[in-house]
């Protein structure tokens, strides 16, 4: 088995949901950046995304729109992601790590330079929001023949007649992003995440990651509840935009409350503790 | 991949069913999007097999947009031109007046027919973004006539730059968000549109003011602007009995070049050159996409981009706040690999001079985006022989950019 499902089905096993980390690569700058990934996991994080920063996040929010803006500014290429990237592997041998990010700097240098890259960084998986399923053909083969997953995301306007082709070639886990929207504080009702991940766990076998406007403990542990993941991004990135490259401590902290949260809620872990 | 409706051997029946203009175009659109841009084009699908919508459509273009606008003769400035040509050289020089139209440009042609589709989809809140004002002032105008809320993305530096036209949005009844991030230029205001859109996918329209984005939206601008074109080719014939020799239009996204030429691209005999800004000069600070970008993604479609060797996109630069834009519409860069359509870069202080002349010569002030076009012809003109015959798209009109003008010639106004 692979990484992500070998950690999402470790997750199951104790009774909860995998905690899965976003922030942007190279923010406050390149040499920041294994200190907070090591803090991410040191909290407790299961998955990590690491974002490939862009000029132009138009599916983001202003908070990871900064950290991207952030990141560039300080001069982080594309080549210092995959060199962050293989650092980690070679640090976190478990830890599935998965890039995310828009398909112009993925595909500059055209899809198999670029799944050959994450081959060699140990990178487990891709996001690639501007990529729909209809135009797959510019970055799902490549990835799929190097063995790296491409991960599809459902939304609130998936509805069923659409929901098999997002889930035609997707691979290592669905990502619901729970609200119809961007990145950031727009939160999602607990009963509609309730009712669409019960719809996409009729639909598919792989493991169900939910994210979007994800910002507290008590938010994670609720959703924790249902879906088999739980995705944390702007609120861990807003830290970073505070604390710049002293922002570990925090970061850490913060996960650590995320990752008590969805412990708490397990049921097998609360038999233990009792 | 052609279907029962697909011309053979034509270039104008593209785009292919999954919106692409041989390897530009597409829906490069996060998953939120997709359905309503699925929707969108069944509902125009619909709409272009419905007389009854193409007769609104063209009643609306007659008697509130004031179409058919002329196809003038520019005799003064043909003569200029061949004053100082060699002898029977210097082709004739017709201007397709577009900025007769109400607004003053040909983006009120493609707004009717957005306003349009989101009546019929139900939709009752549009959103537009802008550079110079004109697609945001002609979006402004559309929703008033439909009755219709309007909300105006406009980069902070723009709403400084083009305060007349921010005043005449907010006097059409919309509200100008101005966009504060990236560049808070029109790249930037088309991705807080987007992000808008995203948010309210369920009661919004986007009014997309150019000939890009995501499918359908490049092939029905193109479709709305080509009014344009048709004209011409009825209009021509009725002055010369004949199709023009070259076509020539600026290119910002492509609107008003695509809706000129679209009409002739199966006509041989018909050359055409794409304008676009060439700002302080290739190799400084410029907009030419085809001239100094590659292929990329970004707003929705594949297309030419000015980026870096990491695909981060880099800033445009053209004293043309309408130009101002990293990328071009799919088709063109499509036109320009198959070597349709030749593009031709136009210098700021070429476009600021031709400004000046055709407002001298004929009394016509020009847009910025369009004097580009002109200080084409200028250039073309010469080598071309006297019987020949060229149509200049005046895409807009230049009341808007004295101010710019006056600033770059340093005149106290
Ligand atoms: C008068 C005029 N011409 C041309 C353009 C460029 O746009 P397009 O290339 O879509 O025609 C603009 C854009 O604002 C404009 O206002």
């Amino acid at each position: 088995m692979d990484r992500l499902s070998t950690r999402f089905a470790a997750c199951k096993a104790q009774g909860r949901a995998a905690l899965v980390t976003f922030v942007t690569g190279g923010d406050p700058d390149v040499g920041s950046s294994a200190a907070i990934l090591d803090a991410l996991v040191e909290g407790g994080a299961d998955v990590i995304e690491l974002g490939m920063p862009f000029t132009d996040p138009m599916a983001d929010g202003p908070a990871i729109e900064l950290a991207n803006l952030r990141s560039l500014g300080s001069g982080t290429k594309t080549k210092d992601i995959f060199a962050i990237a293989a650092a980690f592997r070679a640090r976190h041998p478990d830890t599935p790590l998965v890039l995310m990010g828009y398909a112009n700097p993925m595909l500059a240098r055209g899809p198999q330079w670029f799944a050959d890259a994450c081959s060699a960084a140990g990178v487990d998986g891709v996001i690639c929001v501007d990529v729909p399923p209809e135009e797959d053909s510019e970055i799902g083969p490549a990835l799929r023949a190097a063995g790296i997953h491409l991960i599809r995301l459902a939304t609130p306007t998936t509805d069923a007649a659409r929901l098999p082709t997002v889930l035609n070639g997707a691979s290592g886990f669905l990502y619901h992003v729970a609200v119809a929207g961007i990145t950031g504080k727009q939160q999602a009702a607990q009963a509609a995440v309730e009712q669409a991940v019960a719809r996409l766990k009729a639909a598919t076998d792989l493991p169900i990651a939910v994210g979007f406007g994800v910002r507290s403990a008590e938010q994670a542990a609720a959703i924790g509840r249902v879906a088999d993941g739980v995705v944390v991004g702007s609120a861990i990135v807003d830290i970073i935009g505070s604390h710049g490259d002293a922002a570990p401590p925090f970061v850490r902290a913060f996960v650590a409350q995320l990752r008590d949260a969805l412990n708490a809620s397990s049921p097998q872990f609360r038999e233990t503790a009792a | 991949m052609t279907d029962a409706l697909t011309l053979p051997n034509s270039l104008r029946s593209q785009p292919d069913a999954n919106g692409h203009f041989g390897p530009f175009g597409g829906r490069y659109v996060a998953e939120t999007l997709m359905p309503l841009i699925l929707e969108l084009e069944r509902v125009y699908r619909e709409a272009k097999a419905d007389p009854a919508f193409e007769a609104e459509f063209a009643e609306l273009l007659r008697s509130y947009v004031g179409r058919p606008n002329p196809l003038y003769y520019a005799d003064r400035l043909t003569q200029a031109i061949r004053a100082n040509a060699p002898a029977g050289m210097g082709a004739k020089i017709y201007l397709k007046r577009e900025e007769l139209n109400h607004t003053g440009a040909h983006k009120i042609n493609n707004c009717i027919g957005q306003a349009l589709l989101a009546r019929r989809m139900g939709k009752k809140k549009v959103i537009a973004e802008t550079g110079a004002g004109q697609h945001g002032v002609a979006t402004a105008t559309v929703a008033a006539l439909f009755g219709m809320e309007c909300k105006i993305f406009m980069g902070a530096k723009d709403v400084e730059r083009q305060k007349p036209n921010v005043f005449r949005m907010k006097l059409l009844g919309a509200e100008v968000v101005p966009v504060h991030s990236g560049s808070s230029t029109l790249k930037d205001s088309m991705n807080d549109a987007l992000r808008h859109w995203v948010s309210n996918v369920h009661d919004t329209f986007y009014i997309i003011g150019t000939a890009a984005g995501p499918h359908p939206y490049p092939e029905l601008v193109r479709d709305f602007q080509s009014i344009i074109g048709k004209e011409i080719r009825t209009q021509m014939m009725e002055a010369e009995g004949r199709l023009p020799d070259l076509l020539i239009a600026p290119v910002g996204g492509g609107s008003n070049a695509i809706g000129m030429f679209h009409p002739f691209l199966d006509d041989p005999e018909v050359a055409m050159i794409g304008v676009e800004a060439a700002g302080e000069g290739l190799d400084k600070k410029h907009a030419a996409s085809l001239a100094g970008g590659k292929s990329g993604i970004l707003h929705g479609n594949r297309t030419y981009l000015l980026q870096d060797e990491d695909g981060q996109i880099t800033e445009a630069h053209s004293i043309s706040a309408g130009l101002d834009y990293p990328g071009i519409g799919p088709e063109h860069s499509w036109l320009h690999e198959i070597e349709r359509v030749k593009y031709m870069p136009i210098k700021d202080d070429e476009a600021l001079e031709s400004f000046q002349t055709l407002s001298r010569l004929e009394g016509i002030i020009p847009a910025l985006e369009s004097a580009h076009a002109v200080a084409a012809a200028e250039q073309v003109a010469p080598t071309l022989d006297a019987d020949k015959i060229i149509v200049v798209n005046l895409s807009g009109r230049g009341d808007k950019d004295i101010f710019t003008v006056a600033d770059a010639l340093g005149a106290e106004m």
